[in-house]
């Protein structure tokens, strides 16, 4: 399992990937970015949470620092991810442990097969 | 290309409309908007139904070609109209767009939604169905987009917790006055601020209500609208546009461009400014989104909208600047393809004078219908006949 952005010709990255990015450009590479630390931008813990999903449900925007990475371009890139923990605060840092089912397959309203359901969670480093 | 004016309009009753379901809410609507231009069904060619998810919700499918029959339109032409929360401005759009083109000298858009029938959970869960597969599959609801973005915006631009509040009381004040609003009931911020945590830092009063209704408009050439009646309003600016799906992709979470870009096309095809404006129907789905709104739309500088509803500016009969009359989504309630129709209802009644106790001095009118977390946005901007 990996948790994969996609790097364009121009330069810019995104998670998830799109068959074009800024103004037409072509995917050339993806980054894994389990494989990286990333940064709290902001968090909500969610205690109304639709069917299959657990409540309640700690969320955050991360943001991805990927100097290291690559050498031009964009740098970073965000993230919606699911947290270990309530206990955050925007500014900490959370590394990706991986997790069976992020969601129970079925549950919702989703065709189950339609999509993957494993992936990372994160928690405080 | 013609000038559309608004002849007619009409809500039902929003809120848990136990007996009735999506054809009944739709027919009612249309046959009450009929009555209020005392036009016939036969006359209309062109007839728009503003519906996000009867499939999902009801299992009821097809429902613009049985509203056509049911209320004796055939054979009008009819679409159905899904932008998700965001299509009743959409059907505005389409149907503005039958008239403007020339296609249609008669048109009515009827948009509703039943939901009250289904769990919040199960609600939740199909509106949240709109998200790409791996936001879906972190569990994010539209809810928690708000969460995460009111976090954001209270920590970035040093904003009281009270000013969300401060939104949720004044709407409900609003619908008090609204006989169609789903809850016609005072809150005070202290009830707003101890409500239980939804979507931290966000509780129960920062958000709308899951309901069952409809609304519909009829439109013509403002040329013949003399022929129909003396009192309507003129679309004289609209105009639609796209953020990204990914929500996180955004380069800043407190600014919606759609709202901006759509915003901007209004303004400029009316040739009015946000200075123009005398009242404003803001889609409050959460309380969050009246200050992002009212940003993206120039009424304010990017991070304090909060300031002007501290200090009053919005409030309905003393603010500059009245927005939500009608209680907004926030009590009025948010029957998903109905809520962009009703909010051009309540600047078609406050234009041509007919909001009751809750008139305002109005000559421009804005309505802004967000579809998502600001992934498609409709600006409609409606003035009162000359």
């Amino acid at each position: 399992m990996t948790m994969e952005a996609t790097r364009y010709q121009d330069g810019s990255i995104s998670y998830p990937g799109h068959p074009r990015g800024p103004d037409g450009a072509e995917p050339v590479e993806t980054i894994d970015l389990s494989e990286y630390t990333a940064e709290v931008v902001t968090w909500t813990t969610s205690t109304a949470t639709p069917p299959g999903v657990r409540e309640p449900n700690h969320l955050a925007i991360v943001d991805f620092d990927l100097s290291e990475a690559v050498d031009d371009g964009d740098q970073s890139v965000r993230a919606i991810v699911q947290l270990t923990t309530g206990d955050v605060e925007t500014g900490d840092e959370v590394r990706a442990v991986y997790e069976d089912e992020l969601r129970e397959p079925g549950a919702g309203i989703r065709e189950p097969d339609s999509q993957e359901w494993d992936g990372y969670r994160f928690e405080p480093v | 290309m013609e000038r559309v004016a608004v002849i007619g309009a009409s809500m039902t009753q929003f809120g848990q409309r136990e007996d009735e379901w999506i054809l009944e809410l739709l027919s009612e609507a249309a046959l009450e908007c009929l009555e209020d231009a005392d036009v016939e069904a036969s006359e209309l060619e062109h007839l728009y139904v503003s519906n996000m998810a009867s499939g999902e919700f009801e299992g009821q499918t097809g429902v613009m070609n049985a509203l056509a029959h049911d209320i004796d339109a055939v054979p009008a032409y009819t679409q159905r109209i899904d932008q998700t929360s965001s299509s009743g401005g959409a059907g505005i759009y389409a149907a503005w767009q039958s008239v403007a083109s020339g296609a249609s000298e008669l048109t009515m858009l009827v948009g509703g939604e039943k939901m009250t029938h289904r769990t919040t959970g199960e609600s939740t869960d199909v509106i949240a169905s709109l998200t790409h597969p791996v936001e879906y599959k972190t569990g994010v609801t539209l809810p928690s987009f708000a969460g995460l973005t009111a976090r954001h915006y209270l920590e970035r631009f040093d904003a009281p917790r009270e000013s969300l509040a401060k939104v949720a009381v004044k709407n409900h004040k609003n619908g008090v006055d609204n006989p169609n609003a789903q809850f016609r009931k005072e809150i005070d911020e202290e009830t707003a601020l101890e409500s239980p945590i939804v979507a931290d830092p966000l509780r129960l009063y920062d958000f709308c209500p899951i309901t069952d209704g409809s609304a519909a408009l009829l439109l013509c050439p403002e040329d013949v609208a003399q022929e129909y009646t003396d009192e309507y309003a003129v679309i004289t600016g609209i105009d639609g546009a796209t953020d990204t799906h990914v929500v996180h992709e955004r380069d800043d979470p407190t600014v919606m461009g759609g709202v901006v870009e759509s915003g901007k096309g209004a303004y400029e095809m009316s040739g009015r400014g946000p200075e123009d404006v005398d009242v404003a129907e803001l889609h409050d789905m959460f309380t969050i989104l009246e200050f992002l709104q009212m940003e993206g739309l120039g009424f304010a500088e990017q991070g304090e909208a909060w300031k002007l509803v501290e200090e009053g500016n919005t409030e309905r009969d003393t603010g500059d600047l009245p927005i939500n009359t009608s209680g907004g989504l926030k009590s009025k309630g948010h029957p998903l393809g109905a809520s962009g129709v009703a909010q051009a209802v309540e600047i078609y009644e406050q234009l041509v004078g007919e909001a009751g106790p809750r008139q305002v001095d109005a000559e421009v009118g804005l309505c802004c219908n967000v579809g998502g977390f600001g992934n498609c946005v409709i600006t409609t901007i409606m003035e009162a006949a000359q």
